[in-house]
């Protein structure tokens, strides 16, 4: 009898604030030790904690493009619990009143749709970290990321593989960079996934689960949940049992390994906040926020569809991050709509590829979605030819200037004269008397060398299809 | 000159009469002459106090001065005072100088008064007769061998014996005013949300109040109005227009409808606390008030809900001192479990501690429902009960305390008896309204104070009456013969 | 209702609060007695009432997302017991 596999998520996205969540500390990455903790992150006697606003309109955000439910009473309570990294010995977090309620995300896989169900997503603030090896036999602690705002988004137990698992994730990932309220930097850890796994036979209860945390990427992700997927079938069908643990994925080695399990279940006596009072949102506070969204993947994938013409492979590419849209969508714009598919064809391939190459981002383009149109606008006009157009491109890669000074100065411009281009035919065919005998005796395929001798013949200039017009009238004489 | 108003004082600072430099340095002196055998003191701060005095009489001889400016003030030990020792009277703080200052502090900094030191108090200002101190009980001025109360029970005694003029205190079950009950002197714990907990250590966050403790309603009046205010750190800080709490205190009381509550009147009630009261109250109506019977059916629960959610707070807001950022850290810890354990079980006192255990155990899997919530619904009950009282009458009076002031060592073995001792006073923290002690009488040389309670910002109110009160009579004005 | 050694250690370990052997008696007389006075809580008819976190029915404030707070970690570690190189120092967190 096979296993059905059952798969949640929880999805900690750290939020895009300047401040933390409970004090007016910079959340900036990669500071010295302790500089960005004041004096209510760490705890100390006295300090109490002050709501940053921004927190709320990011969290509601999420909830409409979820779908979900809004918590219009928000409350925040405390989770205690003693470690050296959580200064005030407990965590402000949401349980019985999380801001997002219930919704949903839609994922696609190898061509399937399903809807992945989103059970709440609540407001909390991180916790420090430790730091080994500055005094033997001690951890430092440094209370920078304490205090930092994250959503944390629950799934509901929806999903039946990894691969599944691994596109709700990278689906959210989209998601919230997207909304702008998550900058989705894995390494850095502002988005992080803990992926609770289990197995049983197909309508039985759901099976004891494992927890896999710290894992900072896609791929690796969905290695480890294989892994432990096969790991738990291995243990139940020998007779075993599964240990309710939180487990680490071992990349070099390929497995997920046991983190020593507490001795006895935590009891973290969660209770109403009493320094902070519940959060109310209103109708006008969701408007306000609704008025503001952008659009979403899904619903911009289906207009470059509709409006463009895109097929869904490419309206899928370039929607893969809000950036990459944005500039896709402003070269459009700039070029009047007029061949959106040729704008495509520029950001997708010669663009992202040199982007690519060059290990930087949509965002770190050296050549902007205006200097590209303004270099489209030439292509459509026939000033040049695409090909010479990948020469313009790379001469504006390097900085060279916009598409009409680099065409200018390289002396780039198509030739359109009819006269000129007849002379370069003429000229040509008289250099190939015995190709024109073939050409004459039936082998109409040598039209294409004479085309590729006229082109060479002009630098590469030539309006190709008057090329082609006037050799064959010529040849046809 | 510690015999004068705090309006007498103001006048003769900015007659330039007396200078802040004089006064402060007579309550200094009388600080050194009295307070080692009274212990109303856990620090004394005399450089800082004359560095600020002769601040205020630069600013005094300047004409830029305030109406508080040179009158010096003591600090409960539970507010935060920058480069000065802040201990809440516990071993745990014992080390700790805070790094900066409570928002009382900084207000009172701004209007000139001088600090002359940081005031004894129940450990974590748990307790109701400062016997749980670090440092060591404080007495009472009256009688060395009784308590002055708690948890405020230093600022109230130093206000008897006259070793301040002022002094801050902080009420979460009455800390405010029994122990100015015990003491003789004027008290109010304001609305909740009236007077930012910004730098207050924190026992019970949803009851601490902080107020002013004084000879006289009037200089209460004027300390609140220096205390109260809207501040931004702190979430539970009320956004209200800035009141003149002095400005009402001549009204006449004709038609005030005083309620009093049968329940606050019965079993366990000391007779001859209760005649003071009872006479308190006839004054009162003889100035004009009517008297109408109100009724608090839940005032037994309170005492039981407040001893689940008090310690509830507390038990949370007190995991942050775990010997690793400030604060009392154990000698060679094993590990992290040892580090905690051992730091906390020798950094608090015994009734902390109980505090602590008792409220994680009803936050605890299992009971929270049946002790938690329970309370938190009790908690509803009782200020529903001051609710509809208050639709009858204007202001509740009542006992402050069952009894006058204990004997030291009496109550320590029996920590339920003393919690027993709150009744009057918890009811009120649980609603978040004001309450006043004033003095009243005195039973076998022990001061007994009246308890004024109010509809939510009625803290006008409570002092207009407390000053109409203290015209006609004259207990506020007295002092233990051997301080006067 | 009167608590046991077991009860004892479990609230001691929740609280972090070591409770000496030779005391735990004693302790957990004492936190007995004062269970006894939640008893009184049970008596009160409260199924219609809705709990009460707060005094009064506020709403939270919130607070522009500016940062207001500036590096002042030398000032807050002169009163940490054990500091080095900007860290607070404990004993080794395994993990």
């Amino acid at each position: 009898m096979s296993w059905e596999v059952v798969i949640g998520l929880e999805i900690h996205a750290q939020l895009t604030t300047q401040t933390k969540i409970f004090s007016g500390s910079s959340i900036a990455y990669g500071a010295e030790p302790n500089t960005q903790a004041c004096a209510i992150d760490l705890g100390m006697p006295g300090m109490l904690p002050v709501l940053n606003e921004a927190v709320i309109g990011k969290s509601i955000r999420l909830a409409l493009a979820l779908n979900a439910e809004i918590g219009k009473k928000s409350v925040f309570e405390r989770k205690n619990y003693f470690y050296p990294d959580l200064p005030k010995g407990y965590q402000t977090s949401q349980l019985e009143y999380p801001i997002v309620g219930k919704g949903h995300l839609e994922i696609e896989v190898d061509g399937e749709k399903k809807k992945i169900g989103v059970t709440r997503a609540h407001l909390e603030e991180d916790a420090g970290k430790s730091v080994h090896g500055i005094v033997p036999g001690m951890s430092g602690i440094d209370l920078n990321r304490a205090g930092t705002p994250l959503l944390e988004i629950v799934s509901e137990p929806d999903m039946r593989s990894a691969k599944e698992a691994v596109a709700y994730a990278r689906k959210m990932h989209e998601l919230v960079q997207y909304l702008g309220i998550c900058d989705g930097n894995m390494q850095e850890g502002s988005f992080r996934v803990d992926s609770n796994v289990s197995v049983r036979r197909p309508g039985e209860p759901l099976g004891t689960r494992t927890e896999l945390k710290n894992i900072n990427s896609f791929r690796f992700i969905e290695k480890a949940i294989e892994f432990e997927i096969e790991r738990q079938i291995e243990i139940l069908e020998s007779g075993g049992k599964i240990v309710q643990e939180t487990r680490l994925y071992d990349a070099d080695n390929d497995v997920t390994r046991s983190m020593r399990t507490k001795e006895e279940a935590n009891d973290y006596r969660y209770f109403p906040c009493p320094d902070l009072l519940p959060v109310m949102i209103t109708d006008e506070d969701i408007e306000a926020v609704r008025a503001q969204m952008p659009e979403l993947p899904d619903a911009k994938r289906a207009r470059y569809v509709s409006e463009f013409g895109l097929n869904d492979y490419d309206a899928g590419v370039l929607t893969a991050s809000r950036q990459l849209a944005e500039y896709y969508e402003a070269v459009v714009s700039q070029t009047q709509g007029k061949d959106p598919k040729l704008c495509a064809n520029w950001v997708m391939t010669d663009l992202s590829g040199a982007l690519n190459k060059a290990g930087l981002s949509i965002s770190d383009s050296p050549i902007t979605a205006e200097q590209l149109a303004g270099m489209i606008e030439r292509i459509l006009d026939d000033t040049i030819s695409g090909k010479i157009a990948k020469q313009v491109f790379d001469a504006m890669w390097k900085g060279e200037g916009t598409a009409d000074e680099i065409i200018e100065s390289k002396g780039l411009k198509q030739i359109t004269d009819s006269s000129a281009i007849e002379a370069l035919v003429d000229e040509v065919l008289a250099n190939n008397p015995s190709q024109v005998e073939a050409y004459k005796g039936g082998q109409e395929k040598m039209l294409g060398y004479f085309v590729g001798q006229v082109m060479k013949a002009s630098g590469g200039q030539a309006n190709p299809g008057q090329v082609n017009q006037i050799l064959k009238a010529k040849l046809s004489d | 000159m510690h015999n004068l108003t705090i309006k007498q004082m103001s006048e003769k600072l900015h007659a330039g009469e007396i200078t802040s430099v004089q006064l402060t340095q007579h309550y200094l002196d009388r600080i050194s002459k009295y307070d080692a055998e009274l212990n109303a003191y856990v620090t004394v701060t005399p450089e800082l106090a004359m560095a600020m005095a002769e601040e205020a009489d630069r600013q005094l001889s300047e004409g830029t001065a305030g109406l508080l400016t040179g009158i010096p003030v003591a600090h409960k030990d539970i507010f935060c005072t920058d480069g000065v020792k802040t201990s809440c009277s516990s071993k745990m703080l014992d080390n700790f100088i805070a790094p900066y200052d409570a928002h009382v502090v900084t207000q009172l900094k701004k209007a000139g008064m001088p600090i002359l030191g940081k005031t004894n108090m129940d450990e974590f200002a748990m307790g109701s007769s400062s016997e749980s101190s670090y440092y060591g009980p404080t007495k009472n001025p009256w009688d060395h061998q009784a308590v002055p109360g708690g948890s405020s029970g230093g600022a109230a005694a130093v206000i008897a014996a006259g070793l301040a003029p002022m002094a801050t205190g902080t009420d979460t079950g009455g800390s405010i005013r029994q122990p100015a009950s015990f003491c003789g002197i004027t008290g109010i714990k304001p609305t909740y949300g009236t007077v930012s907990r910004f730098g207050i250590v924190a026992y019970a966050s949803s009851f601490d109040q902080a107020g002013p403790m004084t000879r006289s309603a009037e200089d209460a009046a004027w300390l609140l109005d220096a205390m109260a205010g809207f501040d931004q750190r702190d979430s539970t800080s009320l956004h209200r227009e800035k009141t003149d709490y002095a400005a009402g205190l001549n009204n006449s009381l004709k038609g005030l409808k005083v309620g009093v509550p049968a329940e606050y009147f019965g079993e366990g009630l000391d007779p001859q606390v209760e005649k003071i009261v009872k006479d308190a109250i006839a004054e009162v109506e003889k100035l004009g008030a009517e008297i109408v019977e109100v009724s608090l059916p839940n005032k037994d629960l309170a005492v039981p809900a407040y001893y689940v959610l008090a310690p509830a707070e507390a038990s949370s807001n007190l995991s942050r001192f775990d010997g690793v950022r400030f604060g009392h850290r154990c000698e060679n810890p094993k590990d992290l479990q040892d580090l905690y354990n051992r730091s906390r079980s020798e950094g608090f006192g015994a009734e902390v501690k109980r505090r602590i255990m008792v409220g994680a155990y009803a936050l605890s899997a299992g009971f929270y429902d049946a002790y938690y919530v329970k309370a938190q619904k009790l908690r509803r009950l009782v200020r529903d009960d001051f609710t509809r009282a208050f639709e009858q009458c204007d202001v509740i009076m009542g006992p402050v305390a069952p009894t006058p002031a204990f004997n030291i060592g009496e109550k320590t073995d029996d920590p339920t008896s003393m919690y027993l001792a709150d009744l009057y006073t918890i009811p009120v923290n649980l609603a978040g309204l004001p309450g006043m002690s004033v003095p009243a009488g005195f039973v076998n040389d022990r001061p007994v104070g009246l308890h004024i309670v109010g509809p939510y910002f009625s803290e006008t109110k409570l002092l207009n009456i407390a000053h109409q009160y203290q015209q006609v009579t004259d207990w506020h004005t007295r002092m233990p013969a051997q301080y006067q | 209702m009167s608590l046991g050694k077991t009860e004892v250690e479990y609230i001691s370990r929740l609280a972090a609060i070591a409770v000496d052997e030779n005391e735990v008696e004693q302790v957990a007389g004492k936190l007995s007695n004062i269970l006894d006075l939640f008893k009184q809580m049970e008596a009160a008819d409260t199924a219609n009432v809705e709990p009460m976190a707060h005094p009064l029915d506020q709403v939270q404030r919130l607070r522009p997302d500016v940062i207001t707070e500036t590096d002042e970690h030398e000032k807050l570690q002169s009163v940490a017991p054990a500091a080095q190189d900007g860290l607070y120092l404990v004993p080794q967190v395994i993990e």
